[in-house]
């Protein structure tokens, strides 16, 4: 086991290290941030731009720059935004809690809902439940985020003026957003979870154990649920990147002040900065959360713990 | 043996099962004393698996619906049919009156608990017991069972034990509450014949001790002479005879019943022939046996050729357990210096149990796996001398049939595809009229119909898949055909008429056979010599004749004497081995001693003994 998780943790770094690197390049190829600095500023002279791109650091080659940012990002110091010279440490302080916390709820409340009721489908197979069940994730896997939170704000803050159309002030704030990715990762996570349910449920060790004359809820909550958790902590895992990524389209319908908001502004003011250091903490929360599943692995399965 | 005049424990009267529209079981009636084993044989889609799901009322949770009929249980003091049970009142006689062992030891223990929390599962629930008293008497059950260092293992998980660990495992599970009936439902059948005799010898230990009723759900006739004193045969959801072992066995009355018997290869029937026979099979016509064939002695291997095929100090390896930075650690040592040669038209059967490495032969032979060291050559001709061009043209000498039927076949690609794929491969025939009659020739050739070409694999039975294979490995006029368990997952009756078409497909083609097997009768109804493998080495070579009747090796002394022998009036001492069989993984660096051989007649090679 210990072998398996240094194992990853190498495997981690160097993605992480992969990440920032291609980041940090393609970054540089959409264009030269000194000139869009300097737009309106009326005549500008090669000496100006030359004078801002040192100011900056651009002037650098750029595995220096590279390495400079890297180096930075163990003492937390991501440098300075190009606008307005804010710490670009303070404003991810700001926005990662916003954002972790609507993934984090998003994320729960989709899998406390898809357990039991993929469970109950799977046990129903072919009955009236597993249809409902089926179709009703059938029909949340076919809406688009953007969409539906369109249609939630339509419905809810302007027809309704039940819900606060945007902002993040207080708990009201976070129905909506929730909402909008708990229903796709919910009607995804209940086929999961049925999928390798029944899978589960077909496996001899579970004729045994109710050939022990075991009650069927121990024999599901028990003998069956461990072992149909092991495929589904893994794509819960990587279910995560694909949160963090759909996080930027509910960000901006809710203008919810997150990760999403920031990187948005930031890629359309070339901020390299920002934007560098909002997809490295992603990247490392993503590769983070893997290592834990990694972690929730050997405790679910003593095949890989014990090896 | 308790007293035989005492009352039945449990009655199945007159019970009819469905799944759906179709009856799988019709009024089937039987009964078991406690003390006494009744053996229920059948082949596949026999219903005796059904049946005993039924008597659980496991079979409820798979959807069947019981037409007619009870099933009376009745200890001492009470009588309850267990077809009117609720679900509820059947959890309290499940695992506790009547417990179930289950085919596959492999897949039977939940892989994340504990042996030790499985066990006490069963204790804690019908016992009331706490749960460390539940793991003291755990540890005595695995005791019972022998398994050593039983505190240990109470400790482990199911992947950490070999498959005979585990099948005792389940047995001390099953025995836990003290059953009054044990429901064993094929308990043997993935298991290597040795810990076959091993287990077979615990459950009859342990029901003498506890006086419990058993049923023993079987196909094998061996398994049935060894341990049953009733039994009833099923045939098509019914059951068409029953009677004590002795009078099944020695007047069977039913037509199917007299060919199922005639079917089962019995090691020793042989004895005293100097070549393998092919003998006449019953079939089932209807409800009426045929006889089809006739006896023949196949004498086709030319010895006085030079060899077709010759293996000369293989050595076979694979690494395992790579370390942090991919470091082997172990390696599996498969094959260690094995040598034999094949001659044309001969049969030579490599025998052994799991990790005895005579797959991994057939498979390097075949190259789908790398040798680590030694030499095969082809009509002379070294692999290792050869050109792409000539490997290529070998993988159409040399054929494989593998073991799985259903697995082996593509399920999207007509059947008439599989057989011609060799064929284009290898553009033995141009034009797609003439490879579509080859095809319709092969497909006849094995006992089909020329109309099946435009099949799908999933309408055939297993029989027929393996037919088609047989066909598919003909079609590129092999020389050689490697057959790895090809006849395992076949019917007795079944397989006893595909051992005839390898017989005369033998005669009419010359093939060779590299019979790759674990059954030692069928081993001694088909092949001309015989390799005991063990551990990846030969522990002795020489005709069926020297290694069957006059077996030397001690390995190959306790593997004939461990096979059940379908003849109850045969009474046998087993050479029990103790413990399991040895493993071929090795750390790096620990090199197996290679064993010398002593040819002790003309021919037959014999290992010194470890």
């Amino acid at each position: 086991m210990a072998g398996f998780l240094i194992k990853r943790l190498l495997q981690a770094i160097f993605v992480v290290v992969a990440v920032t690197l291609i980041v940090s390049f393609a970054i540089r190829l959409t264009g030269d941030p000194a000139l869009m600095l300097s737009q309106g500023a009326g005549s500008i002279t090669e000496e100006d731009l030359a004078r801002i791109r040192e100011s900056l650091g651009l002037n650098q080659p750029f595995f220096v720059q590279y390495a400079d940012f890297m180096l930075g990002l163990f003492s937390l110091d991501f440098g300075r935004s190009f606008l307005g010279g804010t710490q670009v440490s303070a404003l991810i302080a700001n926005a990662l809690p916003a954002t972790l916390m609507l993934a984090f709820a998003s994320m729960f409340v989709s899998i406390v809902i898809s357990i039991p009721l993929g469970i109950k489908a799977a046990i129903s197979r072919g009955k009236w439940p597993d249809q409902v069940i089926r179709i009703l994730s059938l029909v949340g896997l076919s809406f688009p985020n953007f969409w539906l939170a369109i249609m939630l704000v339509l419905l809810l803050s302007i027809t309704f003026r039940l819900l606060p159309p945007s902002g993040m002030t207080g708990i009201e704030n976070f129905i909506m957003p929730a909402i909008t990715m708990g229903v796709i990762l919910t009607a995804t996570n209940v086929r999961l979870v049925r999928t390798s349910m029944l899978e589960t449920l077909q496996s001899q060790y579970i004729m045994v154990a109710r050939a022990k004359g075991l009650s069927e809820n121990v024999v599901l909550y028990k003998h069956a649920l461990r072992n149909c958790a092991i495929p589904l902590v893994t794509y819960f895992g990587l279910q995560f990147g694909n949160l963090l990524g759909g996080i930027v389209v509910v960000e901006l319908v809710f203008n919810w002040p997150g990760m999403g908001t920031l990187a948005f502004e930031a890629v359309g003011a070339r901020d390299y900065p920002v934007l560098q250091a909002v997809i490295t903490v992603l990247s490392i929360m993503i590769v983070g959360v893997n290592l834990l599943v990694d972690i929730a692995y050997g405790l679910i399965d003593p095949r890989i713990r014990t090896e | 043996m308790t007293d035989s005049v005492s009352v039945p424990i449990l009655s199945v009267e007159d019970l009819s099962v469905e799944f759906g529209d179709s009856r799988v079981i019709e009024n089937l009636s039987f009964a078991v004393k406690p003390g006494r084993t009744l053996a229920i044989v059948g082949e596949s889609g026999s219903g005796k698996s059904v049946t005993s799901m039924s008597i659980m009322r496991l079979a409820d949770m798979m959807g069947a619906s019981y037409a007619s009929g009870r099933i009376r249980f009745t200890p001492q003091d009470r009588d309850e049919d267990l077809l009117v049970l609720s679900q509820k009142q059947m959890r309290s006689i499940r695992g506790k009156d009547i417990a179930m062992i289950f085919q596959e030891p492999m897949t039977s223990l939940n892989p994340v608990f504990t042996i030790g929390d499985q066990i006490a599962e069963s204790l804690m629930l019908h016992e009331g017991m706490s749960k460390p008293d539940a793991l003291v008497e755990s540890k005595r059950l695995l005791d019972m069972v022998r398994l050593p260092d039983a505190q240990e293992l109470l400790g482990r998980y199911p992947h950490q034990l070999s498959g005979g660990m585990r099948q005792r495992v389940m047995i001390a599970m099953a025995l836990a509450c003290r059953p009054k009936v044990l429901i064993a439902d094929e308990p043997t059948t993935a298991l290597d014949v040795t810990i076959q005799a091993q287990i077979l010898t615990i459950i009859r230990d342990l029901q003498q001790e506890l006086g419990m009723a058993v049923i023993f759900i079987t196909h094998d006739m061996g398994v049935v002479a060894e341990v049953a004193d009733d039994v009833v045969v099923m045939w098509k959801g019914k059951k068409v005879e029953e009677g004590t072992v002795a009078d099944i066995f020695a007047n069977p009355a039913h037509p199917y019943t007299q060919t199922l018997l005639s079917a089962v290869p019995k090691l020793g029937s042989m004895t005293g022939e100097a070549f393998p026979k092919r003998f006449p099979v019953t079939m089932m016509d209807g409800d009426t046996p045929r006889l089809v064939g006739t006896e023949h002695i196949q004498n086709t291997a030319r010895y006085d050729e030079a060899p077709l095929l010759s293996v000369r100090d293989l050595v076979t390896r694979f690494d395992i357990k790579k370390g942090l930075f991919g470091g082997v650690s172990h390696r599996v040592h498969a094959v260690e210096n094995v040598s034999f040669d094949i001659y044309r038209g001969e049969t030579l059967a490599l025998v052994g149990e799991s990790g005895s490495g005579k797959s991994t032969i057939g498979r390097t032979i075949q190259q789908l796996q790398k040798a680590t060291a030694g030499n095969i050559s082809f009509e002379g001709r070294a692999f290792s001398d050869m050109g792409k061009g000539e490997q290529q043209r070998l993988r159409q000498e040399i054929q494989y049939i593998f073991q799985d039927p259903f697995a082996s076949l593509d399920p999207r690609k007509k059947i008439g595809f599989s057989i011609a794929e060799p064929i284009r491969t290898h553009r033995l025939i141009e034009g797609d009229k003439q490879i579509s009659a080859r095809v319709d020739q092969l497909l006849e050739r094995v006992g089909l119909k020329s109309a099946h070409a435009n099949r799908y694999p999933h309408e055939f039975s297993g029989g027929q898949r393996q037919r088609i294979c047989i066909a598919r490995a003909l079609a590129s006029n092999p020389k050689l055909i490697i057959a790895d368990e090809a006849l395992s997952a076949l019917d007795v009756s079944i397989q006893a008429q595909i051992i005839n078409l390898f017989m005369e497909l033998q005669e009419e083609h010359g093939l060779a056979y590299l019979f790759i097997s674990h059954d030692m009768a069928v081993v001694e109804k088909m092949s001309h010599r015989v390799a005991v493998l063990y551990l990846g080495q030969v522990a002795e070579l020489g005709s069926r004749q020297q290694v069957l009747e006059t077996p030397t090796h001690p390995y190959t002394q306790r593997l004939l004497s461990a096979v059940p022998v379908a003849d109850p009036a045969i009474v046998r001492n087993h050479i029990l081995m103790d413990g399991e069989i040895p493993s071929p993984i090795r750390r790096v660096g620990d090199e197996p001693a290679i064993l010398a051989h002593r040819e002790i007649a003309p021919g037959h090679f014999v290992a010194d003994a470890r």
